[in-house]
């Protein structure tokens, strides 16, 4: 059989760990009521927007899997829920562990900036996480919103002072 | 070839817009070509639920990052500081923010008063006329009365001080600190066929409102109506000279890629301060061979960033927030020179209000403040709408070292070798910075914040492009005239931030166009005898 043309930069693996690792870096939180990345609606959505960074994502990837090679002897896709959360929560102090794989959490950190953006635009466009954030689920235009015009007698301690600029010779 | 065209203008946007329509009044006939597009404000991103994406995607302030048709590459990985830009009818403008200080008398005598740099050769008073020409056409807002420049007048009232502008007063006044509502170009009521700001917090990606004073809807309307002509996605790759030395026309790109020749009895270039040297330095001719206008060596020299600090802080009491324009209050206090702060010149503190939810997250994740994993939402919590704080302007003195050259690789669509910068922070810089950030923390402090977040110099914050193509009255040491004629092409004339002498410690978008104002005011006045 002929092969069907894709757009897709990912393989089925690449896409189901890029879920597994966003699913880790902001899970489900019932005290709060909001879904976690890997809610079926927003995961869809980050896989659309991640295709569009398909280099940076897919070295995230390869640097997640190394390391969890490297510690468990699997890839991140195949670890159990806790060690998958482990190796993430780990990537908030780095440099506790050895030499080796200090450095490789180190250039994951770097590497993950492009897929931090990518999970932090995706999730926090949710309705659901929009409300539990007492955000309308809306964009800004046409509505808009209110500021309060606030207190301008603030400014009379400044107006006391006086001048503060320098004159200049012409 | 197309018949000669009076007035040929280069690049549409702050610039570019304010000359033309000044310009207009002569009746001549005036053409101005323009890399990019007509924007439509109902495609800006405040109009989407993705508003926040798309300013890391389309509507990024970075060209690299944008990659759109009309934009052109920029080197600058020789650079702590990335170039930002936007290339559309507006130019900059479009993504600007609308902070609109003026420059202060001082600003144009820092070699007289500081001993540095050199003196303008024109002063405030020269530009004074220009700068309410200006106010009016943009439409601005603020509070007459800040204790930190001679008297002037804002067509309309401040934005409002909102959560964020009073907590921060209030940390300015506990210190005693001058602070003021911010002069801004964004319409609080309705201006000139504009609609008043309505706080979609999105002004970083172009105002769908209507409200802030973006050129293409400013200035260009009205150059059109009095018979401006716009050529949209006509990219200018050089000026032609003639046997006399003098600027016959440029050579351009249209959408299709076809290549064109305009004729001009004058060219004006309002391209910006790395597009403007980019265009000259790639104009060479048997007559010009290191570009053109460029016989001081100074075109693509002394550029200028003003590098920026930001410090943010996180509070417990909820600020505005995403709501509400950017602009908002800004203090003066450390504006002009104390020998004993350790630096020449100053900076300005502009309060910026707050962010919205995915900057927020970022914020925190690329700090540290907000973990990846179960400590996410808790902490995430903290800062949502609990973020505010400043960013300090600091003059950025000129330096020759500091270059817009060609790139001798890189290239745009159409061949055109693109810019690249070569920029290093000086000393003087440094210590600005740090002072910048240390008294920040101060008044953040102060205003009761409870963590700090920091970044100096703002690695992406090239926003303000300026000196590549200075003022001076002596040949040698200056490209333009003190009216904004270069010298070696007596029909050329640069309109844009290029031709900044010293950069102040502010934004300079208000002075830019006061300038552009003035240039063709002089040349108004010259008609008659303009090329002698
Ligand atoms: C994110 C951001 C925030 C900013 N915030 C502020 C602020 O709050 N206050 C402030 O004062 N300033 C601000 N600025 C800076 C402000 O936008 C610029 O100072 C101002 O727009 C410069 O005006 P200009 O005419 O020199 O150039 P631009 O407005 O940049 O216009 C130059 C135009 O020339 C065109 N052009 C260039 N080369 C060619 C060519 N070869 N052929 C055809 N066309 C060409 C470009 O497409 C562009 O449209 C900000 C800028 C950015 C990017």
């Amino acid at each position: 059989m002929d092969s069907i043309a894709t757009d897709n930069p990912f393989t089925e693996e690449q896409e189901r760990a890029l879920i597994a690792l966003a699913g880790a870096i902001i899970p489900a939180n019932s005290a709060y009521a909001v879904p976690g990345t890997d809610d079926p609606l927003i995961a869809a959505d980050i896989l659309a927007t991640a295709k569009r960074h398909a280099d940076a994502v897919s070295a995230a990837l390869d640097r997640e899997d190394r390391l969890a090679i490297a510690r468990h002897g699997a890839k991140f896709v195949d670890l159990d829920a806790a060690a998958r959360q482990s190796q993430i929560e780990r990537a908030n102090q780095p440099g506790s562990g050895d030499d080796a794989e200090d450095e490789l959490d180190r250039a994951r950190f770097r590497g993950q900036r492009a897929m931090l953006s990518i999970i932090a635009q995706c999730y926090y466009r949710d309705d659901r996480v929009m409300r539990s954030l007492d955000m309308e689920p809306r964009s800004p235009f046409p509505e808009g919103f209110e500021v309060e015009e606030g207190d301008w007698s603030l400014l009379e301690p400044v107006r006391r002072r006086g001048k503060v600029y320098r004159d200049a010779p012409r | 070839m197309a018949d000669a065209v009076d007035v040929l203008i280069v690049g549409a946007g702050a610039s570019g817009a304010a000359v033309a329509w000044s310009l207009a009044e002569t009746r001549m006939r005036i053409v101005c070509l323009e890399q990019g597009d007509w924007m439509n404000p109902l495609r800006y991103p405040s109009t989407g639920r993705d508003w926040e994406a798309r300013a890391f995607g389309d509507m990024s302030i970075s060209p690299n990052r944008r990659r759109r048709d009309t934009d052109y590459p920029v080197n600058d990985a020789n650079s702590p500081i990335a170039v930002a830009n936007f290339n559309a009818v507006g130019g900059s403008t479009i993504l600007y923010a609308g902070h609109f200080p003026r420059f202060h008398p001082s600003d144009f005598r820092v070699k007289t008063l500081d001993g540095v740099a050199d003196d303008w050769p024109i002063d405030y008073d020269t530009l004074e006329p220009f700068y309410a020409e200006n106010d009016r056409m943009m439409g601005t807002s603020g509070l007459d009365g800040d204790p930190a420049y001679p008297p002037k007048h804002a067509p309309m009232p401040p934005v409002p001080l909102g959560k964020s502008g009073q907590t921060l007063a209030k940390g300015f006044n506990q210190l005693g600190w001058h602070w003021w509502p911010s002069d801004t170009a964004i319409a609080t009521q309705p201006y000139d066929g504009r609609d008043r700001c309505i706080n979609l917090g999105a002004c970083g990606s172009g105002c769908a409102q209507g409200a802030k004073a973006s050129t293409d809807i400013t200035y260009w309307p009205h150059a059109v109506r009095a018979g401006v002509e716009v050529r949209t996605r006509c990219r200018v790759r050089e000026i032609t000279v003639n046997d006399e030395g003098m600027a016959s026309g440029v050579t351009y790109y249209d959408e299709e890629g076809v290549e064109h020749f305009q004729a001009a009895q004058v060219v004006i270039v309002a391209c910006n301060g790395v597009g403007t040297p980019r265009l000259l330095l790639n104009s060479t001719s048997g007559k010009f061979p290191n570009g053109l206008a460029n016989s001081s060596g100074l075109v693509g020299k002394n550029l200028m960033f003003h590098p920026y600090a930001s410090i943010q802080g996180v509070f417990e009491e909820p600020m505005d927030g995403y709501k509400g324009p950017g602009v908002c209050i800004w203090s003066q206090e450390f504006y002009e020179t104390d020998a004993e702060r350790g630096f020449v010149r100053g900076y300005t503190y502009e309060i910026h209000r707050g962010r919205g939810p995915v900057a927020t997250a970022l914020t925190g994740l690329h700090s540290g403040r907000i973990p990846l994993g179960e400590g996410h939402h808790e902490a995430y919590r903290r800062m949502f709408n609990r973020v505010t704080g400043m960013v300090g302007i600091c003059e950025d003195l000129p330096e020759e070292h500091n270059t817009v050259t060609l790139d001798p690789e890189l290239e745009d669509a159409h061949g055109i070798p693109a810019p690249k910068i070569d920029y290093t922070l000086s000393e003087n810089s440094r210590r600005m910075l740090d002072h910048a950030v240390a008294r920040g923390t101060e008044v953040l402090r102060a205003a009761g914040a409870v963590d700090i977040i920091t970044e100096a110099p703002i690695a992406a914050g090239g926003w303000h492009l300026m000196g590549t193509a200075r003022m001076g009255t002596d040949p040698q040491r200056s490209v333009v005239n003190e009216w904004g004629r270069a010298h070696d092409v007596r029909n050329l004339f640069i309109v844009d931030g290029s031709i900044f002498v010293t950069s102040a410690g502010v934004n300079p978008t208000r002075t830019i166009q006061a300038l552009a104002l003035y240039v063709a005011d002089s040349m108004k006045k010259r008609l008659a005898n303009l090329f002698d």
